[in-house]
């Protein structure tokens, strides 16, 4: 297998990579030197922030495209997303490295990560999460595995993967459904606490909803990104088979919140003017109408992938500020009653931001150096 | 036979003597702090500091009330703490205390967010951090003895026994000093039951005490969700697995057809 060699390794942009990684590497030492409370800005009134908020949440939700994309094609045999498997099935692969990254760095004891392996307490969606997560990575791990072992010319385990893989894939969606869920459900403990703008029992499948649509539209945002930078020809059926999918998954999500608000804490409620109302009137407006309407009124017979850029970006953003305010936004109010707060250290944003990078910055190199994207007909 | 504490806050005098007693027990340093133009100190419940007495001064008529609130664990029945934690790290022994190994606990501090009180505290400053929050002196318990604050009270501020004689001397308290206490045990049935319960003079929210906390058992809520979690797992394998399958048989009918 040749490299791809559209993917230019040293432009300015992974110059900037590199060093936006090696910062963030040299601050990771100086977290787990110090602690929590040097690298963060968080207290005992804060105990959680940006990492799990938009580090682990974020992140995890990011990577719904993998079980989608890998569903639709092995389970549903929808053969025209074959093309964006591989992609996709790497990009959840990679986001869950990252958020295992995160949540190591956010544990008091790192080097204590498997504990929850072998001290089982079935009571705990923290619980529940770890084991998803061990399985997932796991999962995910055999479904990409065929890239590199084509790469090493290994038929043999090519082969082999393909005869189990839609017993794997099956498994692995089924992980991601209730891994998805479960990450609300870590909120459903603090009814108290959070704000009732996001507080409700049904945020589990709020939470699993959302990460449908952000999943659908990352994986179109990269098939149009990954289409340009290496040059190769980009499959319109695919680019509005995934917009529509994501029209249909925000119209079912848009009508979940407003029925959880008009039925919660009442539609003023959104209108009240507060910190947490106007978040949610900008996740509402910004992160779902504007989008639905964007994706929904671009223009089909120009064959236009500019149209639906915008509408996927503003999918991306408002899932994750819906992580920020169920996670912080909504709670602010709550644990900031005797004075303490919160806004994330220079630190952790650092440290986020070269985990992104990071990401971004191996993908480049599996499409430079192995065989990332193929053709419709492939045999995988 | 849980053990459990009731807390009248018409008794306190603010020695802090409690607090004192808690930190030698407990071999707990002091921690610096400055002037912030109030008597509570620290301002916080911290890792160093497991019970504290924050003052409360009220203005009446131009009189100042003052009110003096213990503030440690409350040991709730059946705590959302140990129901989050996903290590088993916290337990609620059988004889009452909410009890911390830190030899399981992994530092992840779900249980200081599912607190809804905001008990638990965290190590911050440690490099190899652990969680600390009262333990009710569960070892002194276990040995018969009286928890350190307890033991030191000069005023018999805390009353010690079975969680049903205390919540029965709460109740006769308030019915035979009519006019004394406001008609509410803070504790009886916040979180779904505490193990320490107040009992005060001053409305309880006129005193910083958490009044959104939901009167509800909380690990419920969230094993209604768990609960659900196999039969999720079953619906989607048969959702997948029989797509799967009809869409394959749809494909051979195609093919089928085509011959």
């Amino acid at each position: 297998m040749k490299n791809n060699h559209e993917v230019k390794m040293m432009t300015p942009f992974t110059i900037l990579l590199l060093f936006v990684i090696g910062l963030g590497a040299v601050l990771v030492i100086y977290r787990l030197a110090n602690g929590l409370g040097a690298a963060t800005n968080l207290n005992d009134d804060f105990p959680w922030g940006l990492w799990i908020g938009f580090d682990m949440l974020g992140g995890i939700a990011m990577a719904a495209g993998g079980f989608l994309i890998a569903g639709a094609v092995y389970l549903l045999n929808m053969k025209k997303y074959k093309p964006i498997v591989r992609p996709a099935v790497l990009t959840a692969f990679l986001g869950y490295l990252l958020a295992i990254i995160a949540l190591m760095l956010d544990l008091g004891q790192p080097h204590r990560i498997w504990h929850p392996g072998v001290m089982w307490q079935v009571h705990s969606v923290m619980w529940v999460i770890a084991m998803h997560v061990i399985f997932y990575t796991l999962t995910l791990a055999i479904e990409a595995s065929p890239v590199l072992f084509e790469k090493l010319k290994w038929q043999n385990a090519v082969n082999l993967v393909n005869k189990i893989i839609v017993p794997v894939v099956l498994f692995g969606v089924m992980l991601s459904v209730l891994h998805q869920s479960s990450l609300g459900a870590l909120y459903l403990i603090v009814p108290g606490k959070l704000s009732p703008l996001w507080a409700t029992t049904f945020l589990p499948y709020l939470f699993l909803a959302s990460a449908v649509m952000m999943g659908l539209s990352m994986v179109s945002m990269e098939a149009i990104v990954s289409a340009r930078a290496f040059k190769h020809k980009i499959d319109f059926g695919i680019i509005a088979g995934l917009a529509k999918g994501c029209i249909i998954a925000l119209s079912i999500y848009l009508v979940l919140k407003l029925y959880f608000l008009a039925t919660g804490p009442g539609i003023g409620a959104a209108f009240a003017g507060t910190m947490e109302s106007n978040m949610y009137l900008l996740e509402i407006i910004g992160g779902i109408i504007l989008p639905l309407a964007i994706l929904a009124g671009r223009n089909k017979k120009a064959e236009s992938v500019n149209g639906v850029v915008l509408g996927h970006i503003l999918v991306i953003a408002g899932v994750l500020l819906n992580r920020f305010n169920v996670s912080i936004s909504g709670l602010y109010g709550f644990q900031s009653a005797t004075g303490s707060s919160y806004f994330p250290s220079m630190i952790e944003l650092l440290i986020t931001l070269a985990l992104v990078a990071l990401g971004i910055f191996v993908y480049m190199l599996i499409a430079k150096y192995f065989p990332l994207f193929q053709e419709a007909n492939a045999e995988y | 036979m849980a053990k459990s504490v009731l807390v009248d806050l018409t008794r306190c005098i603010g020695c802090r003597g409690c607090q004192a007693a808690c930190k030698e027990w407990n071999e707990r340093s002091a921690r610096k702090t400055t002037f912030r133009g109030e008597y509570s100190n620290p301002p916080r419940l911290n890792s160093d500091t497991y019970t504290r007495i924050r003052f409360s001064e009220k203005d009446d008529k131009g009189k100042p009330v003052w009110s003096f609130i213990k503030e440690q664990c409350l040991h709730c029945n059946d705590p959302a703490c140990v129901s989050v934690c996903p290590v088993a790290a916290l337990t609620k022994s059988a004889a009452g205390p909410v009890v911390y190994n830190y030899n399981r606990c992994i530092g992840c501090r779900y249980c200081m967010l599912s607190c809804p009180f905001q008990i638990p505290t965290f190590e911050w400053d440690s490099a190899q951090p652990w969680v600390q929050k009262c333990s009710f002196c569960s070892e002194r318990i276990n040995d018969g003895l009286l928890p350190a604050c307890v033991k030191v009270c000069p005023t018999t501020t805390m009353f010690y026994g079975e969680q049903k004689e205390v919540l029965a001397e709460a109740k006769k308290r308030i019915a035979d000093n009519p006019g004394k206490y406001i008609n509410h045990i803070y504790g009886e049935k916040e979180a779904g039951g505490t193990s320490w319960m107040y009992i005060s003079n001053v409305p309880f929210d006129q005193l910083g005490f958490r009044m959104d906390v939901p009167q509800v058992n909380l690990a419920n809520i969230t094993w209604d969700y768990i609960s659900k979690v196999p039969a999720l797992f079953g619906v989607v394998l048969v959702a997948g697995a029989g797509s799967w399958i009809i869409t394959r048989r749809n494909e051979a009918e195609k093919k089928e057809g085509q011959r």
